[in-house]
This record gives C-alpha cells, sequence and structure tokens, in this order.
C-alpha cells in the first residue's frame, strides 16, 4: 500500500506575467489606462512643463542666499532673496527683543527644543510612559516656558509679553489657547450633556455664541472692549488679552470635539459604574472621561490646528506675531519689495506644523478606527 | 419589609436643584457685575452708551458700497452698517459660488483614476488647507496682485471680464424694459413650474409602471426653448453694461475693486480644499458592493449614479460643505487685512474707533453673526430632517 501512495511535489511558485507588474505596467495602469486617462495625463504632464521649471529656477538655481543686505539680492533679480530670511531668521523666529539681544536667544531656544524633546517622542507610538510625558508637557513645561522665556527668576531678565513676537508669539498664543482651553472645553461638553436643563441651556449657549462668531470680532472685543470689563486700574498688555480672546474662543470649540468622544462612548459604561455606586465624578473621571478623550483625540488636534493658523489674526490687532514679522520685515526699508520671499517663508512655517499635525491626527483616527472594527 | 429613606442632602432632585440654582445665581452675579463696571468704566471715559450715533453723519468715506448709495456727509452710521453687512453678503454668496464648484472639481479630481491627477488635488487640499487665509489673502493681494497686475491701460481680457491692478471689472445685466422684462420672467417662471409638474408626473408613473424618462434632458431643452422663443418674439429684455476702456479707467460695467477680488480670490482658493477634502470622504464613503449591486440589477451608469451613488454620497458631502459655508462668510472678516469694507473693516472698526460706543457696536457686529448662524443651523437642521425620513 505505502508504494502506491503519491508523493505530490509542490512546483515552484511562477512569475506573475510581465505586463502586469513593473513599473512599466504601474504606469499604464495609472496613467494610460483609457483614452480620457492619457489625455488627462498628458495635460498634466505639459502643465508641469509650464511652471514647475521657472518655479525651481526662481527658488532653488538662481536664487540668492550669500551676503548680508539687498545690494545681492538687487543685482540678481531672476532668482529669490533667501537672504533676507537668512538675516531675518532670528526676528522672524523670536521676535525683535530676543533677536536684538543675542546674549538672550539662547532662551527660546531652550524653550522650543526641550517642546521638541517633550512632543517628538509623544507621537512616536512605542515609547514608554506617554502618559507621564503628556502630564509634564501639560503641566511642567508650562513653568519652564514661564522661566526661561518671562524670566525674572534664577537671575534672568523679565522680557514682557510685549516684547515677545515671531514664530515664539504664535507659538505661545496657541500653546496657551489650547492648554487652558482643554479643562473648560471639557467642562463646557460635560456641561452640555448634562441632565440638568440649566446647566445644559448655559453650555450650549457659551459654545454656541463663541463658535458663531468670528475670532477677529473676538479679538476687536478682547483689545477694546476687556479693560471696560475691569475696575479700572486692573489692565492687561496687549498679548494677554488676545491669550484671553483665544482660549474663550478654543474653549468652545474644544468642548465640540470632546462631545463627539463622549457620545461615542456607550451608555453601559456609564450605567455600570452606576450600578457600582460611583458618584457622578468618579464616574465620569475614571470611567467615561478616559474612553472619551481618547477617542476625540484627532478632533482637538484639529481644532487645534486651526486655532494655530488662526493666532496669525493677532495681527490684525498690532501684534508682531509670525506673519506680521514677515509682512513688517519685507516692508522694512532694508528688504522693501521682497514680500513674497517673506510669505512663503512665513506660509511654509506654518505649513510645516499644521501638516505635521494633521498627518498625525489622520493616523491616529485611522488606528481608533482598525481598534473598534477588532473588537 | 422596612422602606429606607433617602437622606436629604443624598436626594438627586434637591441636589440637581441646588447646584443649578446657585450656578444661574454666580453667572448672573458676574455678568451684572461686568455690566456694572463697564458702564461705570464708560461714563468714567465721558461715552454715554446710546444708540444716538445711528442718526449721525459718517464721517469717513467708504468706497465700495454697489448697494446702497454712499455719499460722504449724509450717510448716516446706521446706513454704514447696512453697508457692511450687505458687501459681507456679497463677498460670501461670490465665495460660496466659486468654492463649490472649485471644490467639487478638486474632490472629484481626488478621486480620479489618474495617478497624476488625484496626486495633484491632493497637493493642493494639503497645500491651501494648512496655511493660514489671512497670509494667503496678503499674499495674493500685496505680494501677487498689486505687484504684478497690470495697470488698466494693459488689463488682461478675459472675453468681457476684465482683470488689473485696479481691480476685475464685470458686465452687468440690467432691466431695459419692464413691461418686457415682466413678461420674460413670467413665461420662464411658468416654464419652471411646468418642468417641476412634469418630473413630478413622472416620478408617478415611474412608480406605478416602472416606465422612466429622461426628465431632466426633457425639462432642459423645453425651458432652453421656451425661453428662446419667447427672446425671438419680444426680443431682448435685459441690458447687458459691458465696461470699456475710457481714458484712464473703465467706463460702465461692474467692478469689484482689489481688495474684494483678492479676498474673494484666497477665500474661493482655501474654502475649495475643505470641501474638495468632504467631496472625497463623501465618494469614498460609497462601498463597493453598492456599485457593483447596482451594476447586477442592471441599471445604467447614469441611473447609477443618480440613484445610487449621488444619493448617498451627497448625505455625506453636504452638512460639513454647509458649515464651510458658514465658515467662509465668518472668515470673510478678515477683509479688514487688505482693506474690503465689510462689516467688520467699517463697522466694528472704523466706527467703533469714531463714536467709542464700542458695547453697541460689537454687539450688533455679534448679532449679525450670530443669526448667519443660526440661520446655517437651520438650513442644516431642514437638511438631516429630510436625509432622516429616507433612511431605513
Amino acid at each position: 500500500m505505502a508504494d502506491s501512495t503519491l508523493k505530490l511535489k509542490k512546483l515552484p511558485d511562477r512569475e506573475p506575467p510581465e505586463n502586469t507588474i513593473g513599473w512599466i505596467a504601474w504606469i499604464r495602469d495609472n496613467l494610460f489606462s483609457s483614452a480620457t486617462n492619457t489625455l488627462t495625463t498628458l495635460i498634466f504632464v505639459y502643465l508641469f512643463y509650464l511652471y514647475i521649471p521657472p518655479f525651481i529656477e526662481w527658488a532653488i538655481i538662481n536664487a540668492n542666499i550669500s551676503g548680508t543686505d539687498r545690494s545681492v539680492c538687487d543685482t540678481n533679480k531672476s532668482g529669490a532673496c533667501w537672504t533676507f530670511i537668512k538675516i531675518r531668521l532670528e526676528q522672524l523666529l523670536f521676535g525683535l527683543y530676543f533677536a536684538s539681544n543675542p546674549e538672550q536667544t539662547w532662551r527660546p531656544i531652550v524653550a522650543f527644543s526641550v517642546f521638541g524633546m517633550l512632543i517628538i517622542p509623544l507621537v512616536i507610538d512605542k515609547t514608554p510612559h506617554k502618559k507621564w510625558l503628556l502630564i509634564a508637557l501639560l503641566t511642567l513645561y508650562p513653568l519652564l516656558f514661564i522661566c526661561v522665556v518671562y524670566g525674572g527668576v534664577f537671575g534672568i531678565p523679565v522680557s514682557d509679553t510685549g516684547q515677545w513676537g515671531g514664530l515664539l508669539l504664535t507659538f505661545a498664543l496657541s500653546f496657551v489657547g489650547i492648554i487652558v482651553a482643554l479643562p473648560l472645553g471639557i467642562l463646557l461638553a460635560l456641561g452640555r450633556r448634562s441632565e440638568m436643563p440649566i446647566v445644559k441651556m448655559m453650555s450650549v449657549t457659551y459654545i454656541e455664541f463663541w463658535r458663531g462668531t468670528p475670532l477677529i470680532t473676538i479679538l476687536f472685543m478682547a483689545s477694546v472692549m476687556l479693560p471696560l470689563f475691569f475696575p479700572s486700574g486692573v489692565d492687561f498688555d496687549k498679548v494677554v488679552r488676545a491669550m484671553i480672546g483665544i482660549t474663550l474662543f478654543q474653549s468652545a470649540y474644544t468642548a465640540e470635539a470632546v462631545r463627539g468622544g463622549l457620545q461615542a462612548i456607550d451608555k453601559g459604561q456609564n450605567e455600570a459604574a452606576m450600578a457600582l455606586g460611583m458618584g457622578y465624578w468618579r464616574r465620569t473621571i475614571l470611567i467615561v472621561l478616559p474612553q472619551a478623550l481618547k477617542i476625540s483625540i484627532p478632533s482637538i488636534v484639529n481644532t487645534f490646528i486651526a486655532l494655530f493658523k488662526d493666532t496669525s489674526l493677532v495681527s490684525i490687532i498690532g501684534l508682531l506675531d509670525l506673519l506680521k514679522m514677515a509682512q513688517n520685515s519685507s516692508r522694512s526699508l532694508d528688504w522693501n519689495g521682497y514680500d513674497i520671499e517673506g510669505y512663503l517663508f512665513a506660509g511654509f512655517v506654518f505649513w510645516i506644523f499644521c501638516y505635521g499635525m494633521s498627518s498625525y491626527s489622520q493616523k491616529l483616527e485611522r488606528k481608533l478606527d482598525t481598534d473598534r472594527r477588532a473588537e | 419589609m422596612k422602606s429606607t429613606t433617602i437622606p436629604l442632602h443624598r436626594n438627586p432632585k434637591l441636589r440637581s436643584f441646588v447646584v443649578q440654582a446657585s450656578l444661574l445665581l454666580l453667572v448672573a452675579y458676574a455678568l451684572f457685575s461686568v455690566y456694572q463696571t463697564t458702564v461705570s468704566n464708560l461714563e468714567e471715559r465721558g461715552i454715554k452708551t446710546s444708540t444716538s450715533f445711528f442718526d449721525e453723519v459718517a464721517p469717513f468715506k467708504v468706497g465700495y458700497s454697489p448697494f446702497l448709495e454712499f455719499k460722504l456727509g449724509e450717510t448716516t452710521y446706521i446706513e454704514v452698517f447696512f453697508i457692511g453687512v450687505l458687501n459681507t453678503l456679497l463677498v460670501a454668496v461670490l465665495g460660496i459660488l466659486a468654492a463649490t464648484v472649485l471644490g467639487f472639481f478638486i474632490g472629484i479630481m481626488r478621486t480620479s483614476q489618474n495617478w497624476l491627477a488625484s496626486k495633484c488635488a491632493l497637493f493642493y487640499v494639503e497645500t491651501f488647507r494648512n496655511m493660514p487665509l489671512l497670509l494667503q489673502i496678503m499674499f495674493w493681494n500685496f505680494a501677487i496682485f498689486l505687484a504684478f497686475l497690470p495697470p488698466p491701460k494693459q488689463s488682461i481680457e478675459m472675453g468681457v471680464f476684465f482683470l488689473n491692478s485696479r481691480g476685475l471689472h464685470t458686465p452687468v445685466p440690467f432691466i431695459e424694459n419692464h413691461l418686457l422684462s415682466t413678461i420674460w420672467f413670467g413665461v420662464i417662471f411658468a416654464s419652471f413650474v411646468g418642468t417641476f409638474v412634469f418630473a413630478k408626473w413622472s416620478k408617478k408613473r415611474f412608480e406605478s409602471t416602472g416606465k422612466s424618462l429622461p426628465v431632466f434632458l426633457i425639462s432642459l431643452s423645453s425651458i432652453i426653448t421656451v425661453s428662446y422663443i419667447t427672446f425671438v418674439i419680444l426680443g431682448s429684455p435685459l441690458g447687458i453694461d459691458i465696461p470699456v476702456l475710457g481714458k484712464f479707467n473703465f467706463k460702465g460695467g461692474g467692478q469689484l475693486p482689489l481688495p474684494l477680488f483678492s479676498l474673494w480670490f484666497a477665500l474661493t482658493i482655501y474654502t475649495s480644499a475643505f470641501i474638495a477634502e468632504n467631496v472625497r470622504a463623501g465618494i469614498s464613503s460609497i462601498s463597493k458592493g453598492q456599485v457593483e449591486a447596482a451594476r447586477s440589477i442592471g441599471l445604467t451608469r447614469t441611473q447609477m449614479v443618480k440613484m445610487i451613488i449621488l444619493p448617498q454620497a451627497l448625505r455625506v458631502v453636504i452638512p460639513p460643505t454647509i458649515s464651510q459655508y458658514l465658515n467662509l462668510t465668518k472668515n470673510s472678516s478678515l477683509a479688514i487685512a487688505v482693506g474690503f469694507e465689510e462689516v467688520v473693516a467699517v463697522w466694528a472698526n472704523i466706527s467703533l474707533n469714531q463714536t467709542g460706543q464700542a458695547l453697541i457696536i460689537i454687539a450688533m457686529t455679534i448679532v449679525f453673526y450670530e443669526c448667519c448662524s443660526l440661520f446655517t443651523s437651520f438650513i442644516l437642521n431642514i437638511y438631516n430632517k429630510r436625509v432622516q425620513i429616507t433612511e431605513r
């Protein structure tokens, strides 16, 4: 019997047909699969040919980067003037005060680098103890920021908020906005889902009020009316006024993001906690919020992106943020006429941050999505 | 059985009452004291809050008011407010129209089979939605248009549109003969009503017999035919005022001054990136099974798009797109950076600085935007209700 057993031998896998793999097949499938497809490809290639080489020539090949004043750029007009950005870089990033006092420039640099050291491990998946890092970012970091950038302790000279500028100011405004707005927003979101009618009504009114008004009106209100709201003698500086306006505005948007997370939590979670005899705050803090906040991180990040872009509006009420700094520099006598470079640089800086954040939130969204599907 | 009584401080009803009452008192007290300090602060500065300044003549010039006539020395503050509101609404309507068209185009391009087209759309979306709108408005206005657009003499011609460093000149239709135009509009209105009735009838017929007609084609061609015939019989009911280059500038036609044009341009590009993303999400939300099922029951491509894909995709696309319209309207307040005279620039900034009536002016501005916002949520609620009924 054993002799008649058929020995089955596995043949090696055959290669896929030549014309379905490799880059030729890819090009055919993605660029020339039909007549319309081919036509589209040709149109795009033509458009690229028209616009991309001149732009590269202007921005890279013919660009000026050497020298210390505008004479280099004025003699070679066919390329971009990155010299301007190079010379004004410290102003654009740290504002006038830190740029004009070279012995103080280390302060914003330290603030930015510590932030980078905290945020980079946070976005990497495998970092252990993320919770502690996050807590450090939300509590210790603001303290460090105040000590280093504002000064007044350890013999560091005070630099008033009015002296902050450039990317530093943009960063400070949005960081304060998100940090203070987060707890406010959580409370408002809980209020909006509360069963007490008056609490609910107040939260809804507050949220819809701020969401219905453009930020610029709120900033005007903050800069013109805030001093009127307080007894004379209490006065804030312009930057603090803007911070208050931005925080109130942002808390409404954060509240909506958190509400989305709260709605996604199964009712059973709350009921189970209730059955265990937990009170409202214990239920909320120990059971509901940890789950809801995790789900709402992507939307919170999205509101933060919007806020980061919107901080540029403070330039209208006369603060020297990154955008205003770029505009002022390209209107100064030294660099008059190089607006495009100034705006492109500011736009690029904003873009890097926003794009980074939005990629992160999209990644997170995808991850959360599969998590739920796997259950 | 022994009944347990809940101690008073654990009674949920009582607790909720106490919490709410104290919260209400607290908020009312805070608002009241803020109000009192504000009023006394204003009095200290010699400003008596009242609406009497509404009828005072505004001492500054509003350059652009296409709907209400502005006369320096005659126009009052309240009229300036309405000019601002109308200008805001004008840029909102222009922006919404253009952003919708561009956004749908980019969004559809994003789902194209062509790799280049879809990547270009992606590049467009990621570039423009990740930069501040204010920066984009300033970039287009100051760095590009003001610097590179030619003077009126060498305007860029696009048919009957002329673009130069002062703005965009457009043709404007006007009514030449009131009687004729009334008849003409009447006829067109009647033909629209007719097609509406026809569409209802054909739907009923389709539901009872299963026979379908190309309703859209028939309606469109009949409307065009009817209006063309009336046009031939009655002659033109509308004149069109085309801008003509005079000695120094254009005469006739309408004009979008450069600040308005740049604002419109930047708003359109910025908002269209968001709308494109909504459109993409809508199209990709339709599962493959829907398309396969539609094919397997023998629907033609047009039928499939009309009856299977669009209704489902639009349900996902329309609500966020309406919110984008509201965002666009609110964002138009950035016009102040380039000097277009909409409500924030002309009312919350110039008028406020002139009169010092911060309380009333800011409140009116906010009320205007809140009205826009309420109107939007009203529309959204209606839409969501309609969609919900069709959902099973």
